[in-house]
């Protein structure tokens, strides 16, 4: 990668086809509102799927059906008409706007404190690209590299096309279609979404991103993510950005399965930023996930995720521990303001022997929003020597927001260890003034307490994305100290 | 016949029981309709939802039991804190035993709820704090439907009670199987302070299901200590319901010791109405065989300045299974609170389990808030310990489980329940050793 330059780059595209015309056709196609067998049969027909895959879709669709929307979570919110949702809609590659000048400066000035290039700052708020710096041939060449080592990076659509025994083999083990509501909609009418395989005992040389990614255009609102570590292999996965999106949609269910098979290492970082809806808790995106890995023998997966955005969230980033000696990770920032709500947390299915999880959840609630943790660490009766250690700190901003923690602990194995604590604090007046007393005024003081805070779960990130992350901290709980 | 279908029909041949001018029999027509509707809770319930109800709703429960028997104080005599002098409210198989008991109306009141329903003198209390804080769930709703029968209790302003308040339920196996559902009312006024002491007992292997509603109200700075020791037989299932009211600075503790019965639920309720008062709940579990038992605890705090304490320990063996469920909410104007949960178990054999969820609900931000819950085993360091010491295996073990549960017994006020506890505990666990070394 050190070896390709600017000039090999425009010497690349010199002989290149400017690819923009390719998309532009498809643009406008949206299917009618409403679903049914006949929308999941057109989804699965628009891709070129085959015959097994669109059978497996309608299995999920008439799962679906007989399914109602759980109720559980701590959240309140007006339920989506999922009939009035358009199921389908090509990637809307046209740039909205045709300079930089016209994106709302707000916008502007929070890529500016995240310390985003002006560059991807177009890109980002869907300004008509340089052609130069289109991050599309640079993935060109993370592609080269990672076809050296074997591994497969592609969206999820083609990979059904290319590898479609792969696919067809891993899809829905880990989370099956009648799962739940939102993953077995995700499963009837999934748009597009990634595939990662890396093969036996290869370590993945750089992080995965969709942010560069090589089908980079819109992945839509039921995204789906597959990512299959095989024998020995490592690789590191980072989804989602920092900077705002202004996505259209309000709805975003999104499934992810992560298999790390004997002695794999899946680490799968998140960052996410979705519009929270406005001061007065009006619009935003709704954030149904469901993510879950399962660990072969040895394995790892862990998960790290950075929650700021969507007005409403719902997810629980799980670890199956099936295999013996396997290890899952949980690490979680979820910052909530104004009229936020997240219901987050954890599921660890201890199954195998000597399985070990670790669970660091720490929420921030400020205005009047809610912030939950609700976890899971389940010990099966054949779950010997297994280790948990959980702990969920809430930090609480004024008066009026809540923090809340569900644990849930089954263990049915006497060699079991279990820890949990939880605790919830407030940010001291005398930190403050201690940070006051040094020249730092107050809402410097609370982004370096908040800091503090959540140092645990940021250093777990990768570190491009924990500098960035860190100012989204800092952004997200912007004027809500009084 | 279901049972829920058999106990609402037999609301009416209650109602021939008992005086329906009363404005009390509007509240149970009420509540009546309530369990109609409601039911016997099911594991699909949030609160339930790891314990099932079904094998102990299965047997034919008969309601009003049709014989009487009495019994002879040496033959129950163990089954009461007898090295002390107590007033005493006995039960058998739910009908007043006049013989066994040792009411008062001296100062204070401790004597029978069916009395306190139908005297004008008791109407005031009656009317201002019965049913005033029992939910309308299912079971609270059915025990308040048939209630007529159970211990009552008023503590006028400024006394202090000298003697601790037994309060005994025994069933005798009269019946093939019985259902009995007392109702018990504990109104403490003002600067006054009481201790009571709450045992079920069964006394046959004849099935027993107990739905107790105990409504405490401890007025500003009472003081109530409440023991529930539950060391019934595995033919006993309990549901126990137990609701509290405090108003400012006043402190309610109470302590339940978990060592019998079939299945035992605990509900225990707090709701702090007032500033500057204490909670605390502490328990210690201890069961073996099939035994089931959940602790389902709220604590609401409403005021500022109030603290909670929680700790439950349990150990389980065989294929014993236990559940903790603790929910703590702080409102919005609970400022200042402090709220401590904690929750430590051991399993002792393979087919045991434990299901623990403790819950923090937070509206405000400057509280202190914290729960821990813990699952493991015995130190094998500290077992060595006492092994190189010479002491025997099964001893060691026992002495480091009696350490693990001790904190609890540290706030029993009463030294003759803590001697009492500490020799079920010592059976328990199959020992022959007294702790107090």
């Amino acid at each position: 990668m050190s070896k390709y330059t600017e000039d090999d780059l425009r010497e690349e595209l010199k002989t290149k086809e400017y690819e923009y015309g390719f998309y532009t056709d498809i643009e406008s196609e949206t299917f009618p509102n409403g679903l049914n067998e006949d929308i999941v049969r057109a989804i699965s027909k628009k891709k070129e799927e085959p015959e097994w895959m669109t059978e497996w879709r309608l299995e999920a669709f008439k799962v679906w059906k007989e399914m109602t929307e759980p109720e559980w979570a701590n959240v309140q919110y007006e339920k989506p008409d999922f009939q009035a949702i358009s199921y389908y809609s090509a990637p809307n590659s046209k740039p909205k706007y045709d300079s930089i000048d016209e994106v709302d400066p707000e916008l502007l000035a929070t890529f500016e404190k995240l310390g985003i290039s002006l560059d991807e700052q177009k890109k980002l708020a869907g300004v008509a690209m340089d052609v130069v710096v289109d991050s599309v041939s640079v993935a060109t060449t993370f592609k080269k590299t990672l076809a050296e080592k074997g591994i497969i990076f592609m969206s999820i659509s083609e990979a059904i096309q290319e590898y479609p025994e792969l696919v067809k083999k891993y899809i829905g083990t880990v989370v099956p279609q009648k799962d739940n509501f939102y993953a077995a909609l995700n499963s009837a009418v999934f748009s597009d979404g990634s595939f990662c395989y890396i093969p036996k005992g290869v370590r993945c040389p750089m992080e995965l991103s969709t942010y560069f990614r090589i089908n980079q255009a819109g992945t839509g609102q039921f995204e789906r993510t597959l990512v299959i570590a095989d024998q020995g292999s490592y690789v590191s996965y980072l989804e989602g950005c920092t900077a705002p999106s202004r996505d259209e949609n309000q709805l975003h269910a999104a499934v992810v399965e992560l298999i790390a098979l004997d002695d794999a290492e899946i680490k799968y970082s998140t960052v996410q930023n979705w519009y929270p809806g406005n001061a007065e808790g009006k619009g935003g995106v709704f954030n149904f996930v469901t993510k879950r890995g399962l660990c072969e023998k040895n394995a790892k997966i862990s998960w790290t995720q950075v929650e700021t955005g969507s007005a409403v969230t719902w997810k629980y980033p799980s670890c199956v521990l099936k295999g013996d000696n396997s290890v899952g990770e949980f690490y979680s920032i979820a910052v909530t303001n104004n009229y936020q709500q997240a219901d987050t947390g954890t599921k660890m299915i201890h199954l195998g022997k000597n399985t070990k999880s670790t669970i660091i959840s720490k929420g921030i609630s400020a205005g009047k929003s809610q912030n939950s943790y609700r976890g899971l660490v389940q010990i099966s009766s054949r779950a010997d020597n297994a280790r948990n250690f959980s702990q969920c700190d809430s930090l609480l901003m004024g008066n009026e927001c809540g923090a809340h923690t569900f644990p849930y602990i089954e263990a049915k194995n006497k060699s079991a260890q279990i820890e949990h604590e939880a605790t919830t604090s407030k940010i001291g007046e005398d930190q403050i003034f201690y940070c006051n007393q040094r020249g730092i005024d107050t809402e410097k003081a609370i982004a370096l307490i908040v800091n503090g805070f959540s140092k645990e779960v940021l250093n777990k990130l990768p570190m491009e994305f924990a500098v960035e992350a860190q100012k989204l901290l800092e952004i997200s709980l912007e004027g809500s100290v009084g | 016949m279901e049972l829920k279908e058999k106990l609402v029909s037999s609301f009416m041949a209650f109602e021939n029981m008992v005086d329906i001018d009363s404005p009390i029999h509007d509240i149970r027509t009420e509540a009546i309709k309530n369990f109609e509707t409601e039911g016997f809770p099911s594991k699909r319930q949030e609160a339930w939802k790891y314990t099932s109800l079904n094998s102990v709703l299965k047997h034919d429960y008969s309601v009003f039991p049709k014989h009487e028997k009495a019994l002879e104080y040496s033959d129950v005599k163990r089954y009461f804190i007898h090295e002390i002098d107590t007033y005493k409210i006995v039960f058998i198989d739910g009908k007043y035993s006049s013989h066994l008991s040792q009411t008062t109306h001296d100062g204070i009141d401790v004597c029978l709820m069916s009395a306190a329903l139908s005297k004008p003198k008791y109407r005031l209390i009656i009317e201002n704090y019965f049913n005033k804080i029992a939910p309308k769930d299912g079971l609270s709703s059915l025990n308040t439907a048939f209630s007529a029968e159970g211990a009552y209790i008023h503590i006028p302003k400024n006394k202090l009670v000298t003697k601790p308040i037994q309060i005994v339920h025994f069933s005798t196996g009269n019946e093939a199987a019985l259902m009995v559902q007392p109702r018990n009312l504990v109104v403490v006024d003002e600067n006054s302070h009481v201790q009571i002491i709450e045992r079920h007992q069964s006394l046959t292997d004849n099935p027993v299901l107990t739905n107790s509603v105990t409504e405490i109200f401890a007025n500003k700075r009472a003081i109530v200590d409440y023991y529930k020791i539950q060391n019934d037989r595995e033919s006993a299932s309990l549901i126990d319901n137990t609701f509290i009211n405090q108003k400012q600075e006043s402190i309610a503790k109470v302590h339940t010791f978990s060592f019998g019965g079939k299945l035992t639920r605990n509900n225990l309720n707090f709701y702090q109405n007032g500033e500057r008062l204490d909670s605390t709940m502490k328990g210690i579990t201890i069961i073996g065989n099939k035994q089931h038992v959940d602790h389902n605890t709220l604590v609401h705090h409403i005021e500022p300045n109030c603290e909670s304490h929680q700790d439950y320990k349990g150990i389980f063996n065989d294929s014993a299974t236990g559940v903790f469920n603790g929910k703590v909410i702080v409102e919005k104007d609970a400022q200042k609170t402090n709220a401590f949960q904690a929750n430590n178990n051991i399993l002792i054999s393979d087919k045991a389990s434990i299901n623990t969820k403790p819950q923090l609900e937070i509206f405000a931000d400057d509280v202190k808030c914290s729960h821990g819950c813990t699952i493991g085993q015995l130190d094998e360091s500290a077992m060595f310990y006492l092994r190189s010491r010479g002491i025997p295996e099964k001893e060691a073990r026992a002495l480091l489980m009696f350490a693990f549960s001790n904190n609890v017994l540290g706030s029993v006020k009463i030294p003759e329940i803590k001697s009492r506890i500490t020799k079920i505990i010592a059976s328990k666990l199959g020992v022959n050793i007294g702790f107090d070394l």
